[in-house]
C-alpha cells in the first residue's frame, strides 16, 4: 500500500500572526515557519503505517515555495520515503490546491492519502474534502484512530458529541486530528539520512491546473482587543462583582 | 437570489446553530429554504419549519443521510444547488465535514467559519487563530459558506413554511457507517450555552475534573469545557475542546480553570462576554483576556466559590 501524506509550511503555532499595517495581509517577513502540526501528526501516521508493515511506501508532497523544501525535508526525516514539491509562490486556496493534489495523485496512484484536518494559517479545514470529492473517493475526515485492513480502513473520527467510526474502502482520503498520536522529533542520523532521499521539484505550470483564484482578499484587519480586566482578591470579590458589576449570575 | 441552509441536528432535535445560520443566510435574501437531511427526523423538519421567515424546508432521509455521511449528503445537495445561489451551514463538524466537498464539486471555493455577511458575495472571516479577520469576496456564481454560530442571533420561531419531500441519492458505495459514542448530557449544549466552564491541565485527572469542574457547571447551570491539554491527557472528552481546532463558544461568561490561554485556547473563546480566569500563576496570558482574574490555587478557590454561589442563590 502507497501512502501519500500532504505537508504545509505555515507560521510556526507558538507565533502570535500581526496583521500588516496595510491591511492587505499578515506579516510573515522574518517569522518562524513550520510543518503544519495536523501534518506533523499526518506524517506521523503514515511513517507508523509502514513501520507496522501495512503501508510500502510513504511520499510526502507539499505545495509552496522553494522553502517548503524545508518543510518536505522535516518529513523525509521523520520517516517519509521520498518528497514532491509543487512549486509556486501564489498563495492557493484550498480548492485549488486540491486540484493540484488530485494532478499528483493521478500521477501517484496511492491507496490512501493523509492530510491534516486544517491548516493554521487559514484555518479553512477543507483541502482534504475536496480532494476526496474531485477522485470521487470516500473521506474520513478528523481522525482520531486509522486502521487499515485489506482494502479498506476503518477510521474513528473525532465529531460533535463523541466518536463515529467509520469503514472506508480504498483509495480514500484520511484528515489527521489532534488526537490521532504523538508525532515523534526526527533523530540527527534520520535528519542526516533525510538530506540524501529524492525530494521531485516540479513548477506548478507543469501541471496544467487551474489554479486562478475565486477569492479575493479586500482587507486583513485586526480583530478587536478585549479592554484588559481587573484582578480579585477572593471569590467572594469575585461573586459579587459578577452578580452586581457584570450582572451575569 | 435563493439560499439554502443544510440543518444540524441530531435526527431528534434541531440544533440552534441552524436558527443562527437562517440568521446568516437572510443577510444575503427574503427566500431561505431549510434542508433537514436525516433518519427518522420528521421532527427535525417541523421544527425547522417553525422558523420564521423560511421559504420552505426539504426534507429528505436515508440511513447514511442519518449517519452524517458526507458522500450522501455531496449526492442529495449537488443536485439541489442549481436552484440556489448560496449554500450555508453552521461550521459545527457536520458542517464543517460536508461544505467543502459540496463545493469541490459545484467548482466553488468554500468560504470558512464566516462570522459577518458584508455583501452578497463579501464575507468576514477569522483567520490564524483569530488573530486576523479577512474579508473576501468571491468570484464564484455559487458561494458555499460554512457559518460560525456563535457571532450570529438565533432566527426566532413563528413561522409555518411547507414540508417539501425530496428522495434521498442512493447509498454511497464507498463507506460504511460502523459505529458512535455520542454522549447525551443534561448539560447545556457547550455551543450555544449561556455559561462554559472549563477546565485545563492543572486539574491533573479525570476524577479531579470530574470532581471540580463538573459540580461548578452545573451550579451554575453551564456547558463544560477543556483545554487542549486538559482531553490529550484524557481528563475530559475530546469534543469539550475550546479553541482554534476544538469549538468556538462565546457564551456570556466564561470561567477558566487552570488554563493558561495559549494562543489556540483563546481564539476559542475570547469572543465571551464576560471571562473569569482562576490560575495560580499571575503572569499567565489568560489574565490578559480575563475581565475578572483570581490569583489563586483552584483547590482552595474552586471550594470558596461553590459557598460564595450558594449564598446567592445559586
Ligand atoms: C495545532 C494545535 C492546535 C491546538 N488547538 C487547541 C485548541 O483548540 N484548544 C486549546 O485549548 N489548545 C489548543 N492547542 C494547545 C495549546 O497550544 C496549549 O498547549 C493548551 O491550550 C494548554 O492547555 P492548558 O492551558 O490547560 O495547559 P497549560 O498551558 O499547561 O496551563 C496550565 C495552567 O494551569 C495553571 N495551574 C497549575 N496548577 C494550578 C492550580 N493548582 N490552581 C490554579 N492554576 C493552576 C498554571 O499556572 C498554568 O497556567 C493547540 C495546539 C496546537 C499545536
Ligand atoms: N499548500 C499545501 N501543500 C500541501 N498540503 C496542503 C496545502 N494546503 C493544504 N494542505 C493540506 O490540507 C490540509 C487542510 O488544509 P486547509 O484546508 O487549508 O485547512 C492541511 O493540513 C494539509 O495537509
Amino acid at each position: 500500500m502507497k501512502v501519500l501524506v500532504t505537508v504545509k509550511r505555515v507560521i510556526d503555532y507558538n507565533v502570535k500572526a500581526r496583521v500588516k499595517p496595510d491591511q492587505s495581509g499578515v506579516d510573515l517577513a522574518n517569522v518562524k515557519m513550520s510543518m503544519n502540526p495536523f501534518d506533523e501528526i499526518g506524517v506521523e501516521e503514515a511513517v507508523r503505517l509502514k513501520e507496522k508493515g501495512a503501508a510500502t511506501e510513504v511520499v510526502a508532497v507539499s505545495v509552496g515555495p522553494t522553502q517548503a523544501q524545508e518543510t518536505l525535508r522535516t518529513a523525509l526525516a521523520m520517516g517519509a520515503d521520498r518528497a514532491i514539491l509543487v512549486q509556486t509562490d501564489q498563495d492557493l486556496e484550498p480548492l485549488a490546491v486540491a486540484k493540484v493534489l488530485k494532478a499528483i495523485v493521478a500521477e501517484e496512484n496511492p491507496d490512501l492519502v493523509v492530510m491534516g484536518k486544517q491548516a493554521i494559517d487559514g484555518d479553512n479545514a477543507a483541502t482534504g474534502q475536496m480532494l476526496a470529492a474531485l477522485l470521487d473517493w470516500p473521506q474520513a475526515t478528523f481522525a482520531s484512530e486509522i486502521a487499515v485492513s485489506g482494502g479498506s480502513a476503518k477510521v474513528t473520527r473525532e465529531v460533535d458529541g463523541g466518536l463515529q467510526t467509520l469503514e472506508v474502502t480504498l483509495p480514500a482520503v484520511v484528515t489527521a486530528d489532534l488526537r490521532l498520536n504523538e508525532p515523534r522529533y526526527a533523530s540527527l542520523p534520520n535528519i542526516m539520512k533525510a538530506k540524501k532521499k529524492e525530494l521531485a521539484v516540479k513548477e506548478l505550470g507543469s501541471l496544467g491546473v487551474d489554479t486562478a483564484p475565486r477569492l479575493k482578499v479586500a482587507k486583513v484587519t485586526e480583530p478587536p482587543k478585549r479592554a484588559g480586566g481587573i484582578k480579585v482578591e477572593t471569590a467572594a470579590d469575585l461573586v459579587m462583582k459578577l452578580k452586581n458589576e457584570a450582572g451575569v449570575l | 437570489m435563493a439560499v439554502l441552509v443544510i440543518a444540524d441536528h441530531d435526527n431528534a432535535t434541531l440544533r440552534d446553530a441552524t436558527h443562527k445560520t437562517v440568521t446568516a443566510a437572510q443577510k444575503l435574501s427574503s427566500d431561505v429554504d431549510v434542508l433537514v437531511a436525516g433518519n427518522g427526523a420528521k421532527a427535525v423538519a417541523d421544527a425547522a419549519a417553525k422558523i420564521a421567515g423560511v421559504r420552505k424546508v426539504l426534507f429528505a432521509e436515508s440511513a447514511e443521510l442519518g449517519q452524517g455521511l458526507a458522500e450522501a449528503f455531496e449526492a442529495l445537495v449537488v443536485p439541489l444547488a442549481a436552484n440556489y445561489d448560496a449554500i450555508l451551514t453552521p461550521a459545527t463538524s457536520q458542517g464543517r465535514n460536508v461544505a467543502p466537498r459540496i463545493a469541490a464539486k459545484l467548482d466553488v471555493a468554500p468560504i470558512s467559519d464566516v462570522v459577518d455577511v458584508v455583501d452578497a458575495s463579501t464575507f468576514v472571516r477569522p483567520i490564524y487563530a483569530g488573530n486576523a479577520l479577512e474579508t473576501v469576496t468571491s468570484s464564484d456564481a455559487k458561494k458555499v459558506i460554512t457559518v460560525r454560530p456563535t457571532v450570529f442571533k438565533p432566527a426566532a420561531d413563528g413561522g409555518s413554511a411547507s414540508v417539501e419531500t425530496v428522495s434521498a441519492p442512493a447509498a454511497p458505495a464507498k463507506v460504511k457507517f460502523v459505529d458512535q459514542q455520542i454522549v447525551k448530557s443534561a448539560r447545556p449544549e457547550l455551543g450555544g450555552a449561556k455559561i462554559v466552564v472549563s477546565g485545563g491541565r492543572a486539574l491533573g485527572s479525570a476524577e479531579e475534573f470530574q470532581k471540580v469542574i463538573e459540580p461548578l457547571a452545573d451550579k451554575l447551570g453551564a456547558a463544560v469545557g477543556a483545554s487542549r491539554a486538559a482531553v490529550d491527557a484524557g481528563y475530559a472528552p475530546n469534543d469539550y475542546q475550546v479553541g482554534q481546532t476544538g469549538k468556538v463558544v462565546a457564551p456570556e461568561l466564561y470561567v477558566a480553570v487552570g488554563i493558561s490561554g495559549a494562543i489556540q485556547h483563546l481564539a476559542g473563546m475570547k469572543d465571551s462576554k464576560v471571562i473569569v480566569a482562576i490560575n495560580k500563576d499571575p503572569d499567565a496570558p489568560i489574565f490578559q483576556v480575563a475581565d475578572y482574574g483570581l490569583v489563586a490555587d483552584y483547590k482552595a478557590a474552586i471550594p470558596e466559590l461553590m459557598s460564595e454561589l450558594t449564598k446567592v442563590g445559586k
